[in-house]
C-alpha cells in the first residue's frame, strides 16, 4: 500500500479517494518501470538539484532541492477550484462548467485527453540520451527539470484518466507507457513526436518550437467547459513556461556564442566557423526551418470539422478564448485559411468554426515570430550580417493545405524535382547532424565549465551562481 | 409536419390508456356459443380515440384495435372453452375496410409507426395463438374486405367470402393512398398464403381487388360461399376446427381482473412493476420484481390466485407499461431495466411453469409472458439492462436483460450482497423472441457449442466475471467505476440521434435468418415508415394527404 499524500503531492485529495488509489496502484509501478526504462540513461543515481510542486500557493510549486530523479515526487494538481465558473462558448455556453464528463463527450474528450498525454513521455523518450553530452552541468540540470515536469504533465493527464473515464481511461493511461518514440510498430500518436532529437541544438529547438505548440494546445484546453481538464491544464501552464525558456535561452546563447566566434577570428564563412568549433548561423537556420515546420503540422488540417465539434461542444476554445470579445459561438464569422490553386498560393475566407487549428496555428505563429526577432537581435548586437526568417507557412508541411505541394521557405510553390534540388540548403542534411554531433561528444561535467559552442547564461537557477553543482554524479 | 403535430402542441392529448374490458368496448360484440367465439366488429363511427374523423363502414384505429387486443386477451383466459374464433362483421356487405385513412392523414409520424406496430403485434398474436394455444382462426367475410380488413383477415387461418358477385378482398393501399398493405399483408399474401408474387403484384396494384372463384384460385381466400349458405358454412367450419384443438371443456376460466395501476408525475406503479420517468435524462427505469416467496405451487393454487398469479399478474403489468410508454412518452428514449428480489422464487416458478405446460392455463401464462417479452425487441427504444445488488436478473427475468442492448453488471467484491445471474431452462426456448429463436440462440448465432455451455451453467449464480466469460453481460464495471460508468453510458446514448439508434438496434437485435415477423417488423414496416415521411404519401400534394377531399394527387416521379 503506498502513502499517497506522502508520496504524491496533491490537491486532489487522494488519500481519500478510493478510485483514484485503486488505479494508480498499478500505474504508478508501471509508471517507475517506464521511467528506468525509457527516462534519461544512467542517471538514476544522479543527485539532481530539481524543482518540485508540492502545492499551487505561490510558494508551493517550486521547491527546490536535491532530487534523484526516480524519486522525484511527481505530483498532481489542479488550479483551485472557482464554482462561478462556466462553459465560455459553444451551443452550452453561460451553464456552469461541467465537473464531471457529459456522457455525450466522453469518448471526445478521452481522445483530446489521450492524445495531449501521450505527447509527454514521448518528449522523455526523444531526450533519453542527451545527458550524456551536455554541455554544462546547469544545461544538464536544465533538461532533468524539463524531462521530470513531462513525467508530471504525463501525470496529470493520467489523473483525469484514471479519475473520469474508469477502465476504458485506465486503459488509456497503460497504453500511454506502452508506446515508443520513433518506434515503428508502437509508435506515438503524433508525427513530431517520433522524430529524433539527436542533439542539443534539436533540443533546444524541440523545447522552443513543440513545446510552445504544449503550451498553445493546453491553453486552449484550459479554456474547456469540462472543468477538471481546465484546472489540469492551467497548472501545467506554469511549468511549460521554463521549458521554452530553456528552448529560448538555449537556442540564442548558442547564436551568442557563434557570433562571438566569428567576430573574435572575423570569419563569416560556415565552413571556417565551423572549423572554429562552433554551430554555424545556416545551419542554426536549418534546424529552425525543420523543427517550425514539423511543429506546424502538429496544429492538424487548416479546416477541420473536429475542431469545430469540440468548439461547438464547448470542449476546446480558442487562445485565450475569455479575452476575445466576440459571441464565442462563431455561428456567423469567417477566417482566411491559405490553399494552393493552379500552382498558385491564394487566400480563402472559410466559417471560422472550420477553421480552428488555422486560428490557433497563427496565433502560434505570431509568438514564435516574437522569439526569433529577440535570437536576431543576439545577431545584430553581435554586429554580424546575417538574418534568420521564419519559412513561409506551407513549407516542408506534411499535413493540411499544403502538404503535397512543394513550398520554398519564401512561399515560392515549385515542383518537386525542383525542390529537392534545394532541400539541403533549406533543411539539415545528415552532413549537418553529423557536424553538430562532433561538436557534442562527451558532456562537460565540471561545474561553471560550458561546452566551446554555446555561451554560458545571464544566471543560474534560483540565484545560485553558475559554478554550483547543479548535478552530482554519484 | 402535418396539421396533427400543431394541434398537439396546442392541446396535449389525453395519454392512451391500454386497459379496457366487455362493458367499455364501442367497437365490437363479443358472443360466445359453444366452443365458438364471435368477435363482431361493428365500430362506431363517432368514437375514434383522437377527434378529427369518422370511422365509416368499419374502418378503425387505434382504439379499435386495443378492444381487439383486449377481446382476445379475454378469450384465451377467460374463455378456455373457446377452441375457434370468427371474426364477422355487423355492417351490411362490408367486412372491413381498414385502417381509417383521414386519420392516418391527421396523425404524426410516430402515432402511424405506434399504430401500426400495435396492429401488427395483435395479428401477430392471433397467430402465436393458433400456433400455441389451440385457438384457431376463421374470418367470414360478409362483404368488403379491404386493406387492413383483409390484413385482418390473413392473420386468421381460414378465410371464408362472400360470393355476391360484387363482394371482394383487396389491398387498395398503393393505388389509393401511395403506401403499403404494411400491417403484415403483403408478408402474408406471400410467406404465408404463398400467392405467386406476380398475382400479388397484380392484387395489391389494383383498388377494386379480386372477388368470387378468382380470389379462391388465387389462393387469397380458402373458400367463398353463396349468401344463402354463409352462416351456416361459417358456422359448420368454425365447428370443424374446433375438432381440433386441446383446448379443456368444461372449465372455468380466470377473470382478467383490472390491473393495480397508479400513474403520476413519476411514472407508472403497478405491483410488481415500476416506471421511474426522468424527464430530463429522457429515460425510464423499468423495475420488474419476482414473486414473493418460492412458496411450493400447485395448480389450483395458480388457478385460485388467477390474474393474481404472479407470471400473469406481471406479464400483465410489464405488458402496459411497455404500450403506455411507446404511445405516450415518445421522448423517453433510454429504458433501464432492472429486476429485484429473490431469484429461488423465480427459478422456482420457472420449473413449476415447465412442468405443467400441457395445463391450458399455464400454457396461456406461457404465451402472455412470451408475448410480452418480445414486445421489447421490436420497440423503438434503447434498452440498458443493470444488474446490481439486490437484482433478480434469473430464469425468466433474465429474458429481460438479453432482450436489452446492453447489459451491465456491478462487479462487487466478495459478499453475500453482490449481483448475480442465473439461467434457467426459461432461457433455451419456451419464451422464444419473434424471429422463433431464444434469446441465447439469437445472441449465440445458434452456435450450439456454446449454447450447450451454458446449459451446464444453468441453476448457477454466476458472478460478474463469471457472467461476463459466458458472454451474458456487456461490462462489468466494479463498485468504484460504477456510478460513473452508468451515467456516461446513459448520457451518450441520450445525445445519439433517435432515429438512427432505432434503426441500429432493429438491426442488431434480429441477426441472421428471418420469420414472416421478423419480415413484417423489419422489412414491410421499415419500408412503410419510409414512405410514410415521403412527399409523395404526406407532402401537400400526397396520396395520403389529400386522399377523400378531391385534389389531385401529385407525385415526384424520380424512383428512388
Amino acid at each position: 500500500m503506498i502513502n499517497y499524500t506522502e508520496k504524491i503531492p496533491n490537491n486532489v485529495d487522494l488519500g481519500r479517494d478510493r478510485v483514484l488509489q485503486r488505479a494508480l496502484e498499478h500505474w504508478q509501478p508501471a509508471f517507475l518501470g517506464w521511467w528506468y526504462d525509457m527516462g534519461p540513461t544512467e542517471s538514476r543515481n544522479y543527485d539532481v538539484y530539481l524543482r518540485t510542486a508540492i502545492s499551487v500557493e505561490p510558494d508551493g510549486w517550486a521547491q527546490f532541492d536535491y532530487v534523484k530523479m526516480p524519486e522525484y515526487r511527481w505530483g498532481i494538481f489542479l488550479q483551485p477550484h472557482d464554482e462561478k465558473r462556466q462553459v465560455n462558448f459553444g451551443t452550452h455556453k453561460g451553464q456552469p462548467a461541467w465537473q464531471e464528463v457529459p456522457g455525450e463527450y466522453r469518448s471526445t474528450l478521452r481522445r483530446i485527453i489521450v492524445t495531449q498525454g501521450d505527447t509527454e513521455p514521448a518528449s522523455v523518450e526523444q531526450q533519453k540520451m542527451l545527458g550524456l553530452s551536455c554541455p554544462s552541468l546547469y544545461d544538464l540540470r536544465n533538461i532533468f527539470q524539463v524531462n521530470v515536469e513531462e513525467g508530471r504533465h504525463l501525470w496529470a493527464m493520467v489523473y483525469l484518466l484514471h479519475r473520469y473515464f474508469g477502465r476504458d481511461g485506465r486503459e488509456e493511461a497503460e497504453a500511454l507507457l506502452a508506446r515508443r518514440s520513433g518506434d515503428t510498430d508502437n509508435p506515438r500518436i503524433l508525427g513530431a513526436f517520433n522524430e529524433p532529437t539527436p542533439d542539443w541544438l534539436a533540443f533546444y529547438m524541440f523545447t522552443f518550437f513543440t513545446d510552445r505548440d504544449g503550451k498553445f494546445q493546453l491553453c486552449a484546453l484550459a479554456e474547456s467547459g469540462f472543468d477538471p481538464l481546465s484546472r489540469t491544464c492551467r497548472f501545467m501552464l506554469t511549468e511549460e513556461a521554463h521549458h521554452m525558456f530553456v528552448g529560448e535561452t538555449g537556442v540564442s546563447r548558442i547564436i551568442q556564442r557563434t557570433c562571438e566566434v566569428m567576430k573574435e577570428n572575423n570569419v563569416e564563412d560556415p565552413s571556417d566557423v565551423r572549423a572554429l568549433g562552433v554551430i554555424d548561423l545556416q545551419t542554426i537556420q536549418k534546424y529552425l526551418n525543420f523543427h517550425y515546420s514539423v511543429t506546424l503540422d502538429l496544429y492538424g488540417s487548416d479546416v477541420s470539422s473536429n475542431a469545430a465539434n469540440y468548439f461547438t461542444s464547448g470542449l476546446k476554445g480558442r487562445f485565450r478564448e475569455t479575452k476575445i470579445e466576440d459571441d464565442h459561438l462563431l455561428t456567423d464569422s469567417h477566417y482566411p485559411v491559405s490553399e494552393v490553386v493552379g500552382g498558385k498560393i491564394v487566400t480563402k475566407e472559410v466559417p471560422a468554426l472550420t477553421a480552428l487549428n488555422e486560428r490557433l496555428r497563427d496565433d502560434y505563429i505570431d509568438e514564435i515570430a516574437d522569439g526569433v526577432s529577440r535570437w536576431q537581435r543576439v545577431i545584430d548586437q553581435a554586429g554580424v550580417s546575417f538574418r534568420l526568417t521564419l519559412p513561409h507557412k506551407g513549407f516542408h508541411r506534411a499535413i493540411g493545405n499544403f502538404a503535397g505541394h512543394f513550398i520554398s521557405p519564401e512561399g515560392e510553390v515549385l515542383t518537386e524535382e525542383a525542390w529537392k534540388k534545394h532541400e539541403f540548403e533549406w533543411l539539415p542534411s545528415s552532413k549537418d547532424y553529423e557536424f553538430v554531433q562532433s561538436l557534442m561528444i562527451g558532456r562537460v561535467a565540471e561545474p561553471g565549465k560550458f561546452a566551446n559552442w554555446i555561451a554560458p547564461p545571464l544566471r543560474g537557477i534560483n540565484s545560485k551562481p553558475l559554478n554550483f553543482e547543479y548535478v552530482r554524479f554519484d | 409536419m402535418d396539421v396533427a403535430v400543431t394541434q398537439e402542441v396546442k392541446t396535449k392529448p389525453a395519454p392512451v390508456d391500454y386497459q379496457t374490458e366487455p362493458s367499455r368496448y364501442k367497437h365490437w360484440r363479443v358472443s360466445f356459443e359453444g366452443p365458438v367465439a364471435t368477435l363482431t366488429m361493428d365500430v362506431a363511427e363517432e368514437g375514434g380515440i383522437r377527434p378529427g374523423y369518422k370511422l365509416k363502414l368499419n374502418s378503425y384505429d387505434l382504439g379499435v384495435d386495443i378492444e381487439l387486443h383486449d377481446a382476445l386477451q379475454r378469450i384465451r383466459f377467460e374463455h378456455p372453452e373457446i377452441r375457434t374464433v370468427v371474426f364477422a362483421s355487423a355492417k351490411n356487405r362490408i367486412f372491413c375496410s381498414g385502417a381509417n385513412i383521414y386519420m392516418l392523414g391527421l396523425s404524426t409520424h410516430a402515432w402511424k409507426v405506434n399504430f401500426c406496430k400495435f396492429t401488427n403485434e395483435t395479428r401477430n398474436g392471433i397467430e402465436d395463438a393458433s400456433r400455441n394455444s389451440g385457438l384457431k382462426f376463421l374470418a367470414a367475410c360478409n362483404g368488403t374486405t379491404a386493406g387492413g380488413g383483409y390484413e385482418l383477415a390473413l392473420a386468421c387461418d381460414e378465410i371464408i367470402l362472400i360470393d355476391d358477385r360484387s363482394s371482394a378482398v383487396s389491398l387498395p393501399e398503393l393505388p389509393l393512398l401511395g403506401v403499403l398493405p404494411g400491417t403484415g399483408g403483403l408478408t402474408r399474401l406471400t410467406d404465408k398464403r404463398k400467392v405467386r408474387k406476380d398475382l400479388a403484384d397484380m392484387f395489391c396494384t389494383n383498388q377494386d381487388g379480386v372477388r368470387g372463384q378468382r380470389a379462391k384460385d388465387w389462393r387469397l381466400v380458402d373458400d367463398i360461399v353463396k349468401p344463402q349458405q354463409f352462416t351456416e358454412h361459417v358456422k359448420q367450419r368454425a365447428l370443424r376446427l374446433a375438432e381440433f384443438s386441446d383446448r379443456p371443456a368444461g372449465t372455468k376460466g380466470v377473470a382478467l381482473t383490472p390491473l393495480k395501476k397508479a400513474t403520476d408525475d413519476a411514472g407508472l406503479h403497478y405491483e410488481y412493476v415500476d416506471v421511474q420517468l426522468n424527464r430530463v435524462a429522457r429515460t425510464a427505469t423499468i423495475t420488474v420484481s419476482a414473486p414473493e416467496s418460492a412458496s411450493e405451487q400447485t395448480l389450483e393454487r395458480a388457478l385460485a390466485a388467477g390474474a393474481n398469479w404472479w407470471p400473469l399478474q406481471m406479464a400483465r403489468e410489464l405488458d402496459d407499461a411497455i404500450l403506455s410508454l411507446r404511445t405516450n412518452e415518445l421522448e423517453i428514449g433510454l429504458w433501464i431495466i432492472k429486476t429485484a428480489g429473490s431469484p429461488d422464487a423465480v427459478l422456482a416458478m420457472d420449473q413449476f411453469i415447465l412442468s405443467h405446460r400441457d395445463n391450458w392455463f399455464v400454457r396461456e401464462v406461457l404465451g402472455m409472458m412470451r408475448r410480452t417479452f418480445a414486445r421489447l425487441e421490436v420497440t423503438s427504444r434503447s434498452m440498458y439492462a443493470l444488474a446490481e445488488s439486490g437484482s433478480c436478473f434469473a430464469g425468466s427475468l433474465l429474458e429481460l436483460a438479453l432482450a436489452a442492448d446492453r447489459m451491465y453488471m456491478r462487479d462487487t467484491e466478495e459478499g453475500g450482497n453482490r449481483a448475480t445471474l442465473t439461467l434457467s431452462e426459461m432461457n433455451f426456448g419456451p419464451l422464444p423472441m419473434v424471429n422463433h429463436l431464444s434469446r441465447l440462440a439469437a445472441r449465440f448465432y445458434e452456435d450450439t457449442a456454446q449454447i450447450e455451455a451454458l446449459r451446464g451453467l444453468i441453476g448457477q449464480k454466476l458472478s460478474a466475471r463469471q457472467a461476463m466469460e459466458a458472454g451474458l453481460v456487456t461490462a462489468a464495471p466494479d463498485d468504484l467505476d460504477w456510478d460513473d460508468e452508468i451515467r456516461q453510458a446513459m448520457e451518450s446514448r441520450a445525445a445519439q440521434s433517435p432515429d438512427a439508434l432505432t434503426g441500429l438496434e432493429a438491426n442488431l437485435r434480429f441477426s441472421a435468418g428471418e420469420t414472416p415477423e421478423t419480415r413484417i417488423f423489419g422489412r414491410l414496416s421499415a419500408w412503410q415508415n419510409w414512405i410514410f415521411i415521403r412527399p409523395n404519401a404526406v407532402g401537400p400534394n400526397g396520396a395520403l394527404k389529400v386522399y377523400g377531399t378531391g385534389a389531385p394527387v401529385k407525385f415526384n416521379w424520380e424512383k428512388v
